[in-house]
């Protein structure tokens, strides 16, 4: 068996440009060692001591878990009252499929729900729009209708089981699904817990699943932020996301900032509307990365929500401490797997699970070794949440809160983020806002550039991965089971379309006509929707009513 | 329908440094309107990225209408979230080669610059 151990040029760990500087009085660095830098470029030290964190208050800086500044934690007893929700991102084939998939994932001890609908829902079309063929079920569950979200929801009590919804330009649509399938269970909108990711900016930023232009999907937010304060208070309107952000290869300090100012953006254009902070920020969360860089990830999400509580309460004083008390779901970061030596990303993954757990989150997902070749074949699923099993009930980890705190190399770590955080601030604020920011395409070349950078440092063996360009092998690769979805599949959800279609009589069309009234006017757009999807009106048909008055983004194409 | 860009940008980027011509379409291209921009502006290669599993409907179309439209010799490349089983049917499709997760830079352009002098020496 051959392995190959990385190349000379990458003798030594950390991500050094090459340089080779004299040693700085301070910095503890000998003449001539490589500089080692995180993923945002901040300078490692060899050695932090007392002195670079000499300005540190503690009442200031760090506080209590659930306090001012929360640095330590949204809550006050963490992972010792309730640990974290286990909540595996899951969807494939049909709305049959993946119920099962949900129904086993419950089984074997997961504690929420979180669903992936595939890619045609996610930007709005039908299983038989001829723009769908070739994606039914690919990457998520096919949902058409009320019908597939009844389906995918069969023998889930959802006044039982909290759920969330991957799903960002069709979010309104998803959201009355939900609603609506709640209905016929019997349990009120009102008793509904889970969240939607519903985080539009981020798409014209990273993810780029969207529908229609900037404005008009702002609207459709705030019409949630807006309908949900009254009548869905125990939900998440939104899932303010870095993670896409990351994977799309921005550095963490990018991912921390435009994060953070977009949640921002939702805030103001809430409050614009009319709306008072505290009806609505409470339900704001955040959706992080879990990437390789073990302390950088703790402290970003520390310093996140420090710098949340600050700006939200200097900005709008909420009355309401939750306005500004940031809460976070987290995934460990896909982009980091390799197909090469699968069986290395459980490694991978426990310990980007290790850094969420010492960062604070509230919920997580962690990704499955198999995930470079496909979606997540069952027993792959399952070691993913043995893994998360294993960090809540094995390691004695949630003991006690924030372990770390009082670090010499994280809490300077924690300032030097919120330091990137400001600069990328002044920088957006200079431009307009992230709106303008967005428009003028600067998030969108920020994450190019650097997504480039790494792909040199890989190509030039400066950064190694494992398996990959260093300690590869020239062994087969082991045969693992690969999850497939079958191509009958598309003809089946095409023929269920098609019966529903048939039988669902003309009420969808005075529905559909409400909502093209409301989008065109500035009416709320949730309950003409709820109405439209309660008629069996499609996904496909809402949003082309809805594109047809709002019209359609177009990706500017630069690279 | 696929929105997942890194790979394709840095790839079109990459390509460009190393002295290519890229025409980078931005997302959301059908097969018919990606071999109608190849068409149009003459290209020696075509490259797509797919992460959404759908590629063997991706590739195998685009190889299709590339064939219609007369484009057989033009070079149909590609790379994403593709398991090692299915490269086999999508070389045999006319996907001259994939490049799976961890393909390297160098590999991609080396790849190409022998291709397209191949192409261009055979027919010039």
């Amino acid at each position: 068996m051959a392995v190959k151990p990385p190349s000379p040029a990458a003798a030594g760990e950390g991500r050094g440009e090459g340089a080779h500087p004299p040693a700085e009085a301070g910095s503890h660095r000998q003449a001539g060692e490589r500089i080692r830098t995180n993923s945002s470029g901040t300078d490692i030290k060899c050695v932090y001591t007392s002195e670079d964190i000499a300005s540190m208050d503690y009442a200031r800086d760090i506080g209590f878990p659930g306090e001012l500044p929360f640095t330590r934690g949204p809550y006050p007893t963490m992972y010792r009252g309730r640990p974290w929700t286990i909540r595996m991102f899951s969807g494939f084939g049909s709305a049959a499929d993946t119920n099962r998939r949900y129904h086993y994932l419950l089984e074997q001890g997961q504690t929420g729900l979180s669903v992936a609908f595939h890619l045609p829902t996610l930007l709005g079309y039908d299983s038989d729009d001829p723009r769908s063929k070739g994606e039914i079920g690919k990457c998520g569950a096919a949902i058409d209708s009320l019908a597939d979200m009844e389906t995918l929801l069969a023998g889930i009590p959802l006044d039982q089981v909290s759920t969330s919804m991957t799903i960002n330009a069709t979010a309104i649509v998803a959201l009355c699904l939900y609603v609506a399938v709640a209905e016929k269970q019997g349990v009120p909108a009102s008793k509904l817990r889970g969240t939607l990711q519903n985080d539009i900016l981020k798409e014209y930023i990273a993810q780029k699943e969207w529908a229609f232009p900037i404005k008009p999907s702002l609207r459709v937010v705030v019409d949630m932020f807006e309908w949900c304060a009254s009548s869905m208070p125990e939900w998440n309107t939104v899932s303010v996301s870095g993670y896409h952000i990351r994977e799309a290869g921005s550095t963490a300090v990018q991912e921390l900032a435009f994060t953070l100012i977009d949640g921002l953006t939702y805030v103001e254009e809430g409050v614009k509307r009319g709306l008072k902070v505290d009806e609505f920020a409470p339900r704001l969360s955040f959706f992080w990365d879990l990437h390789n860089d073990f302390f950088e990830e703790i402290a970003k999400m520390r310093a996140a929500r420090r710098i949340w509580a600050r700006e939200m309460i200097r900005r709008y004083n909420p009355r309401d401490s939750r306005s500004y008390t940031l809460r976070a779901h987290m995934q460990t970061a896909g982009v980091t797997l390799t197909a090469q030596q699968p069986l290395n990303n459980i490694a991978r993954v426990a310990l980007q699970a290790l850094a969420g757990v010492l960062g604070g989150g509230q919920s997580m997902h962690t990704n499955s070794f198999d995930e470079t070749y496909a979606l997540p074949a069952e027993n792959a699923v399952t070691v993913a949440l043995r893994t998360q099993q294993i960090l809540q009930i094995e390691t004695g980890l949630t003991n006690t809160i924030d372990p770390f705190a009082g670090s010499y190399y994280l809490e300077k770590l924690t300032d030097q983020m919120e330091a990137g955080f400001y600069s990328y601030l002044e920088r957006i604020e200079a431009m307009g806002g992230m709106v303008a920011a967005i428009e003028a395409g600067f998030p969108q070349m920020e994450i190019a550039d650097a997504a480039s950078r790494y792909q040199t440092l890989v190509d030039s063996h400066q950064q190694i991965i494992v398996g990959l360009n260093g300690y590869t092998t020239d062994e087969a690769e082991p045969a693992i089971p690969i999850l497939e979805i079958d191509d009958s599949l598309e003809q089946q959800q095409v023929a269920r379309l098609q019966e529903l279609r048939a039988s669902r009589g003309t009420n969808y069309k005075r529905a559909l006509e409400s909502v093209r009234k409301a989008a065109f006017g500035e009416a709320n757009l949730v309950p003409p929707i709820l109405d439209a999807v309660h008629a069996y009106a499609t996904v496909g048909e809402i949003m082309d009513t809805l594109r047809d008055i709002f019209g359609e983004y177009r990706d500017p194409g630069y690279f | 329908m696929d929105g997942h860009d890194r790979g394709a940008k840095v790839v079109a980027r990459l390509l460009r440094d190393a002295g290519f011509e890229v025409i980078y379409t931005g997302l959301y291209q059908t097969p018919e309107a990606i071999v109608n921009t190849a068409l149009q502006e003459d290209a020696d290669a075509v490259g797509i990225s797919v992460l959404s599993a759908a590629h063997k409907h991706i590739f195998g179309e685009t190889a299709r209408i590339m064939r219609e439209q007369g484009l057989a010799d033009v070079i149909l490349f590609g790379g994403g979230i593709i398991p090692p089983n299915d490269v086999l049917w999508l070389e045999q499709q006319g996907v001259r080669k994939v490049f799976l997760p961890g393909a390297s830079g160098p590999e991609i352009i080396d790849f190409l610059k022998q291709a397209v002098t191949e192409r261009r020496r055979a027919a010039p």
